[in-house]
């Protein structure tokens, strides 16, 4: 019988910790146990063959930290020590005379996933895959990916043992005792991404000992249709004379084990400080019981890394301003490859209460899987919200999916062939709710009932592929009330049919229905109230649209989603009946507001001139002298740092205003100056020096590339090259990276480039930077501007 | 764990001069979203210390060739290994915020430095008593990078006390801590109640640091 078929059938034990027997046995404390595979191959065989004795079914290899990045270094391989490690488990499985099983242990590579730290999604994939390949070769029964922190390593390691592997996999995380992932995220978030990939089983193991587990058990129950895997420790951790022990002995572990198994665990075992007297006693306590029942949960979730949001109980708000659709600055921003302007629109639909956000950065002119690629990355660098990936092309889809931390919305199929089979793959292989379109080769059709048949056809082909009814939201189309009087009577009539009858749950773009009428906003609030009552899950929407918010809430008071209106009397509560008279209007000029570092009043004092001022003008007689000013008094200790950046930020915002005013691109390059490239160089991930620098060169008018963090010196020297980028600015803050430093001005003389390159840095100095051949040192922020200016004769 | 102001002025480069209300309000409000962002961790382990020759001493079992260090944990026979993190989310706290406002950025950051510090030593504090319960004072805390302590060194203090485990706390391929509102650090056992004026600061030999604090009389 394989793994899978023992499953539910009875309770199934796994063995108890490796680590603890192994410093016991003389392993140092910081010395790593892989190689003891091959270093001392019969101890670890002798703790297999004793938890065997014990009653356990699996037994975990030792292989926690078999991986290509943490063995670097080492001298030892991961294919060497996990072939080794397995050959171990099977010989011991061999000699026990019954049926037992062996799970290749993959643990975390102890690195934190850019783009938080430097490990980049592909590359841990790449060690997780090749320990998994190695695990299956020599013979292992299943995978255990076990005391993740991360659920986006979880997801890596996930991916390379289902991708590359034939074998179940379980995943058991690391949470603590408030149920939060040491990054953050809940179990609800965790469960619903990791049974999205296809897990074989979940739960949790480490960190906590069985009885806090027993506390957070019900949590994960509730939201995961999967078979539960419960490995504690054996209690919490204590410093007793610099040594680690753990209280829980084997009888009180083994009633609590029993506790969890009736609660739900089908899967049992131990963490960190269990023995085989430990498991010996759970498996006597526990024999008898037969695993509880698994009752299928059919919500509908999608996650971030750190939170979940379900359908059902209200309507879910999905924000739309990330989408170039009808934006002319968004546009640009996309040409541009502005992502920061992409992440302040994702942070200002979160500040304006949006669940999830639509990322849709489709152009024809950029390349679309790349931007996708930076806009998801840099959102989930920023915000915590779940994401919905929005594109019609099927390469930009995968890689958004892959890359995804968490479950997503997937917007969109249809119900053309040609659709279904390019997206439900993607969906079924990574996870994900699917909005699924009313349309299909024939159009639109004109009747809910044409619509609803449509939407069926789509839930039955979604079947087809695993892909189960409570990962589809069905949009039945909102078409213009003004072509067709009909239209809101039909999609309205669409929703209650799939709410009632297909029992999917629905989503709607809510503003189509007011196109070409005026005052589209009163159309919009009144159709997203009359769709919240008919059943809508969800709408996509503008979080900035004061009466779609208000309908919202509106709607949640009278519905008695809002319990007892708290959300609405939060919202509502002490706000003015009536809007003041327009913020602002404070009568300071652009000048001022800019040395006196005021966003709001700037951006409106730029306003106030664009009607007596040629664009050119406002920035050479009232910003850049503003400026200068500031800069001045910062060089010369009047001004500190923050209220130099404070003015910088105010003249930003005038900047878009003014931009905005000057209207076609070629104006616009009129307040261009030449190209500066930023970045903080390889190894080194602050980027707090090299913003401060792009800020204030913004400002003059530099048109600034900023290529991040941790920069490889090619990357520097190619965008050098193909942009014909003049000055080039490097940052590094700590003594280590300065020889990344010095290798990419190396580079970019070698290539033959004459541009100039100027660093700056906590550690740099004078003396360095002329050792690393660099053309300028700037010893403060203002620096670099007066370098720029003095070379470019500004 | 708080927020100490004056310090935060001073690595804004205030130099005891007064920052206007609106610099101390937007102090307040980082403070504010620091303190729901941060998810405080720490851990430590108490290890040996030997001294191998003038300049090389096991740690626990790792050798270390540092004079500083060596000189730093002059009449140690014990130390403490020591790591502490505010968590991954205020990495993104400060990300967030310089997309929006830089000016706030440096402040949140500068928050940030001083309340890692400030975690360091409210976590410190019931090991120091500790220690004074079997008669050891605490010398201050020594991290890898200080002096000729080797930043390379990061690694052996993070697999010691199994931080990626145990706190999420990691290090970048060239040793920077991510997240990076962290330290680690050793911090020495001794039976002598040294008087031990000098300011962490001081001892560095980063004479030309910005953030150096003014030399006292």
């Amino acid at each position: 019988m394989n793994i899978k078929e023992l499953l539910g059938r009875r309770l199934v034990f796994f063995d108890g910790a490796m680590g603890t027997l192994l410093q016991e046995r003389g392993l140092d404390a910081g010395e790593a146990p892989e190689p003891w595979n091959l270093l001392h191959p019969e101890i670890i065989e002798n703790i297999h063959r004793s938890y065997l004795d014990a009653g356990c079914d699996i037994l975990k290899t030792n292989t926690f930290g078999a991986n290509a990045v943490k063995l670097r270094g080492s001298g030892y391989e991961t294919k060497e020590v996990v072939t080794a490690a397995v050959k171990i488990a099977r010989r011991a499985v061999s000699a026990c005379g019954r049926e037992a099983f062996v799970a290749m242990d993959i643990g975390s590579t102890g690195k934190l996933l850019r783009p938080l730290g430097d490990l980049g999604f592909e590359e841990a994939y790449d060690a997780f895959r090749e320990a998994a390949v190695a695990g299956e070769r020599a013979g292992a029964d299943l995978i255990l990916i076990e005391t993740m922190s991360d659920t986006y390593e979880a997801k890596a390691a996930l991916l390379a043992a289902k991708e590359n592997t034939a074998l179940p996999v379980f995943v058991t995380l690391i949470f603590d005792e408030n149920g939060k992932l040491l990054t953050g995220g809940t179990v609800a978030a965790a469960a619903a991404m990791l049974e999205g990939l296809g897990a074989d089983a979940i739960g949790f193991n480490c960190g906590l000992g069985p009885d806090q587990m027993v506390a957070l058990l019900p949590e994960l129950r509730s939201c995961c249709s999967l078979p539960l895997v419960i490995n504690p420790n054996a209690g919490l951790p204590r410093s007793v004379d610099g040594k680690t022990v753990f209280d829980v002995d084997a009888g009180s572990f083994a009633q609590s084990m029993f506790r969890l198994a009736q609660d739900g665990a089908w899967i049992i075992g131990g963490c960190c400080g269990t023995t085989p007297g430990h498991i010996r006693a759970m498996v006597e306590r526990c024999r008898g019981l037969s695993p509880a029942v698994l009752e299928p949960k059919n919500e509908t979730v999608v996650s971030s890394y750190a939170r979940a949001v379900s359908f059902g109980t209200r309507p879910v708000l999905i924000g739309e301003r990330i989408n170039p659709t009808g934006k002319k600055r968004f546009k640009q921003a996309l040409r541009e490859n502005d992502l920061d302007y992409i992440l302040r629109e994702g942070i200002a639909q979160q500040q304006k209460g949006a669940h999830i956000l639509d990322v849709n950065v489709g152009l024809p002119e950029i390349d679309e899987p790349e931007m996708m690629s930076k806009a998801v990355t840099g959102l989930q660098s920023i915000l915590d919200l779940p994401l919905q990936l929005d594109t019609s092309d099927p390469v930009t889809m995968e890689k958004a999916m892959r890359l995804y931390n968490g479950k997503p919305l997937v917007n969109s199929v249809n119900g053309k062939k040609e659709s279904m089979e390019q997206i439900f793959p993607l969906v079924k292989r990574y996870g994900g709710v699917v909005i699924a379109l009313t349309l299909d080769e024939d159009g639109i059709p004109d009747t809910a009932q044409g619509r609803y048949d449509i939407a069926e056809k789509i839930v039955r082909t979604a079947a087809l592929y695993g892909i189960e009814k409570k990962d589809i939201v069905v949009d039945p189309l909102a078409m213009t009330v003004s072509a067709d009087q009909s239209a809101a009577h039909v999609t309205l009539e669409t929703l209650r049919l799939i709410r009632d009858g297909l029992g999917v749950h629905t989503s709607l773009g809510v503003s189509n229905i007011s196109f070409g009428l005026p005052q589209r906003e009163i159309i919009n609030a009144a159709f997203f109230t009359m769709a919240m009552h008919n059943g809508l899950g969800a709408a996509i929407l503008n979080p900035h649209s004061e009466g779609m918010m208000n309908a919202y809430y509106a709607y949640c008071a009278l519905s008695g989603a809002d319990g007892q209106c708290m959300d609405y009397i939060a919202r509502y509560a002490g706000q003015p009946s009536s809007p003041p008279p327009s913020a602002g209007s404070d009568g300071v000029g652009l000048h001022d507001a800019i040395l006196r570092g005021l966003k709001e009043s700037a951006a409106q004092g730029a306003r106030a001139l664009l009607t007596e001022k040629a664009p050119l003008d406002i920035i050479n007689e009232e910003m850049i002298p503003a400026l200068d000013k500031v800069g001045k008094d910062f060089e010369t200790g009047r001004l500190f740092l923050p209220q130099l950046l404070m003015s910088a930020d105010a003249a930003k915002a005038a900047f878009e205003v003014v931009r905005g005013g000057l209207g076609g691109e070629g104006a616009r390059e009129q307040t261009r100056k030449e190209k500066v490239i930023l970045a903080t160089v390889r190894g080194d991930i602050h980027d707090i020096g090299k913003n401060i620098v792009k800020v204030l060169l913004d400002n003059y008018g530099y048109e600034v590339i900023d290529l991040g963090k941790d920069v490889p010196p090619e990357v520097i020297v190619d965008t050098a090259r193909e942009q014909q980028v003049p000055l080039v600015g490097l940052s590094a803050l700590m003594t280590t990276t300065v020889p990344s430093m010095e290798q990419t001005i190396r580079y970019l003389r070698r290539e033959g480039l004459t541009c100039k390159v100027m660093v700056g840095g906590a550690v740099m100095t004078q003396e360095y930077a002329d050792s690393i051949g660099a053309d300028f040192y700037s010893p403060d922020a203002m620096g670099s501007v007066r370098y720029a200016n003095e070379l470019f004769g500004h | 764990m708080k927020v100490n102001t004056q310090e935060v002025l001073r690595y804004l480069g205030y130099r005891g001069q007064a920052a206007d209300e609106d610099i101390y309000r937007t102090i307040r409000d980082c403070t504010n979203e620091l303190m729901q962002e941060a998810a405080p961790r720490h851990i430590h382990q108490t290890v040996n210390i030997k001294r191998l020759d003038d300049s090389r001493l096991m740690v626990g079992f790792t050798c270390i060739d540092s004079r500083d260090l060596s000189a730093h944990l002059a009449g140690c026979d014990q130390a403490i290994l020591f790591a502490a993190t505010l968590g991954a989310r205020v990495d993104m706290c400060i990300q967030r915020c310089s997309l929006l406002s830089m000016g706030r950025a440096v402040i949140m950051q500068a928050c940030a430095a001083s309340l890692i510090e400030s975690w360091c030593d409210e976590s410190e504090q019931p090991l120091a008593e500790a220690a004074a319960r079997r008669g050891l004072y605490v010398r201050p805390r020594y991290s890898p990078g200080y002096g000729d302590f080797s930043i390379e060194h990061q690694i052996h203090l993070l697999t010691a006390l199994d931080c990626p485990r145990k706190i999420n706390l990691t290090m970048t391929n060239s040793y920077m801590l991510t997240p990076t509102k962290s330290v680690t650090a050793v911090i020495g056992l001794t039976r002598e109640k040294q008087s031990c004026h000098i300011n962490r600061c001081m001892e560095c030999t980063a004479k030309n640091c910005p953030f150096r604090k003014a030399e006292t009389p």
